[in-house]
């Protein structure tokens, strides 16, 4: 299998989302469904899912979903797992075989809880051991992906149409309160299970439409702080920059917002002293984390979600509601499919985050 | 004749478009794209939300959409009219060079980017409601007139319009306080002589929107034009 970066691949993306304010579970063929309005944005490599709110029975453990390339990578990688973590359960993610879908790796699962004297010792929490254990088993475990590994949500992607990618992992059977979807066109890199959408931190999941310019700036910024970008995939690098800003730096999401989507300096001095400062400091304080080019984004997240467009507005990105639904998409047919009667559509401007929590505690 | 689009990709749609030789309404359009691309002659309604690049290349006949539309309407269009009784997506309008607009509502970013015109093919859209940024980017000729109606507190142009915008204008429906326009265009207040540029495509938006042009036309308008006494200077950079 060549991996990113090994071929290149000329290109485009769909993206969609859809969110209950009330934190009513909705199953994955509603997003599965969404998908299909805008299916020649995507050219069949790559398509991908994220449900939160979906494993309510193991809602206290991480769950990894890992691709593994065959049974002795994945022996080897259990045996790495079981160093700092008790594996309370351990399954192959079930699937259904259909001609659309091809050339699957094997697929699993593990509800995992991190042992309390490896977090002592490494003197870090739980959310930082599992963090370094992504990497390393994405770095150093030849053939092993983990793709997914946050709290009571999950990731499933696949090389394939989003529309087939839904039905190959059942996605009709998980219940979600929010999802977040990806078609894919990719730009640059071939099309790989690893390779597609969302990319996953922890709870934090991305879904990406466009190219960033300022990749191996950023990717240079954020590696200094022990992430490690194994993938040449440009979105890769902004779930990182994600989970360092607002994990790590403890910032508010639409902080975050400012630092990657910066406005011009232009449009910072047209605003009224305090959101100047305060603009200013971020711009001047994460100046490696600006991301420039053609971007819209889902950061999906335990409890919410956030879409975002790049400054410039390069992609289009709509937003709907209707009752205690908040959509987004690409295109509005996208949310014409999931709620016909979806209101107070609109287009944010660019830079301008939405961001939808879920009123209570989930 | 009617299509019903729920069960056909946009290739078929737009086959049964093209071999039609009636008017064509077409129902629960969802996301279908290029409708009525090149297309001469007809009149095609759409209810549903018709795809990107609506009426690319539209070189007659009618467009009307009875909801919202998507991006790049009238890509490249050379004549005919588009009508949209909603909002319009981003780079509506892209590199027209003739035929009309209506936007009833408001439209997205890169409104008009290189619209242009040559001897009588004059371009026209109309705005009814606010402009996002990069109204009219590189707009080297045509009339783009943006109004203003029922916009609440947003601005009626969002950031940069008309940035290298070298040929025709740009109307706004507002005195343009505090929106900054960049140095190599003209900002003046519509002499009569340039209301008479205009009057005609308000009366026809009120016309098609039900509103009273009278009560549009009231209202100072604003015109943008290039600097023509010497085009290229600034249009990005001080050279």
């Amino acid at each position: 299998m060549k991996k990113e970066g090994q071929v290149r691949i000329p290109s485009g993306c769909a993206i969609a989302a859809v969110i209950s304010r009330k934190g009513n579970k909705m199953s994955g063929e509603l997003i599965t469904n969404a998908m299909k309005p805008m299916h020649d944005r995507s050219n069949g490599l790559g398509g991908g899912f994220a449900g939160y709110g979906i494993y309510p029975e193991y809602k206290d453990f991480y769950a990894f979903h890992i691709f593994f390339n065959s049974r002795a990578t994945r022996k080897d990688c259990e045996q790495l797992l079981k160093e700092s973590f008790e594996i309370v359960q351990a399954e192959i993610i079930p699937t259904r075989k259909i001609p659309a879908i091809t050339d699957e790796p094997l697929i699993w699962r593990y509800f995992v809880s991190p042992f309390k004297s490896v977090l002592k010792s490494l003197q870090i929490d739980e959310k930082e051991l599992v963090a370094r254990t992504v990497m390393m088993i994405n770095t150093s475990v030849n053939g092993a992906y983990v793709f997914s590994s946050g709290k009571n949500m999950g990731t499933f992607k696949a090389v394939g149409f989003p529309e087939d990618v839904g039905v190959f992992y059942k996605l009709e059977k998980y219940e979600g309160y929010s999802w977040t979807a990806h078609g894919r066109y990719p730009t640059n890199t071939p099309g790989w299970w690893g390779g597609c959408h969302p990319f996953t931190l922890l709870d934090y999941s991305i879904v990406h439409n466009g190219e960033i310019s300022s990749y191996d700036a950023n990717r240079r910024a954020i590696e200094m702080f022990g992430y490690k970008c194994s993938l040449q995939t440009d979105t890769e690098v902004i779930t990182y920059i994600m989970d360092y800003l607002i994990r790590r730096q403890n910032l508010t999401y639409k902080e975050a917002a400012s630092i990657i989507a910066a406005p011009f300096w232009s449009t910072i001095s047209s605003k009224d002293e305090k959101e100047k400062q305060l603009l200013t400091y971020l711009r001047t304080m994460f100046s490696d984390f600006l991301i420039t080019g053609p971007f819209s984004i889902v950061l999906g997240f335990n409890g919410g979600l956030m879409a975002l467009n790049d400054r410039l507005k390069l992609r289009s990105m709509v937003v709907g509601e209707k009752d205690d639904k908040v959509f987004i998409a690409s295109e509005e047919a996208a949310i014409r499919t999931m709620e016909p009667d979806a209101e107070n559509i609109y287009a944010p401007s660019g830079g301008e985050p939405v961001i939808v929590k879920v009123e209570e505690d989930i | 004749m009617i299509i019903n689009a729920e069960n056909l990709d946009y290739k078929a749609l737009n086959d049964l478009i093209r071999s039609s030789s009636e008017d064509i309404q077409i129902t629960n359009c969802c996301g279908h794209r290029f409708i009525a691309a090149g297309m001469e002659n007809k009149s095609v309604t759409i209810n549903g939300i018709p795809g990107n690049a609506l009426g690319a290349y539209l070189n007659g006949g009618s467009i009307t959409v009875n909801s919202n539309a998507q991006d790049a309407v009238g890509d490249t269009m050379n004549n005919g009219s588009i009508v949209i009784h909603g909002n319009a997506g981003d780079a509506v309008g892209y590199a027209m060079r003739g035929g009309e607009i209506f936007i009833k509502g408001n439209a997205g970013y890169r409104a008009g980017i290189h619209m242009k015109q040559y001897k009588d093919k004059v371009p026209v859209m109309v705005i009814g409601g606010y402009a996002g940024s990069f109204l009219g980017e590189y707009q080297a000729g045509g009339l783009i007139i943006v109004l203003g109606i029922n916009i609440g507190s947003k601005k009626i142009l969002g950031n940069f319009p008309c940035t290298g915008m070298h040929g025709g204008a740009v109307f706004v429906r507002s005195s343009c306080d505090g929106i900054k326009l960049p140095g190599q265009v003209t900002v003046s207040p519509a002499s009569d002589e340039d209301m008479s540029l205009i009057e005609k495509h308000i009366v026809k938006y009120c016309g098609l929107f039900g509103c009273d042009a009278d009560e549009i036309l009231k209202e100072k308008f604003t015109v943008i034009r290039p600097d023509s006494k010497n085009p290229y200077k600034q249009m990005y950079v001080a050279n």
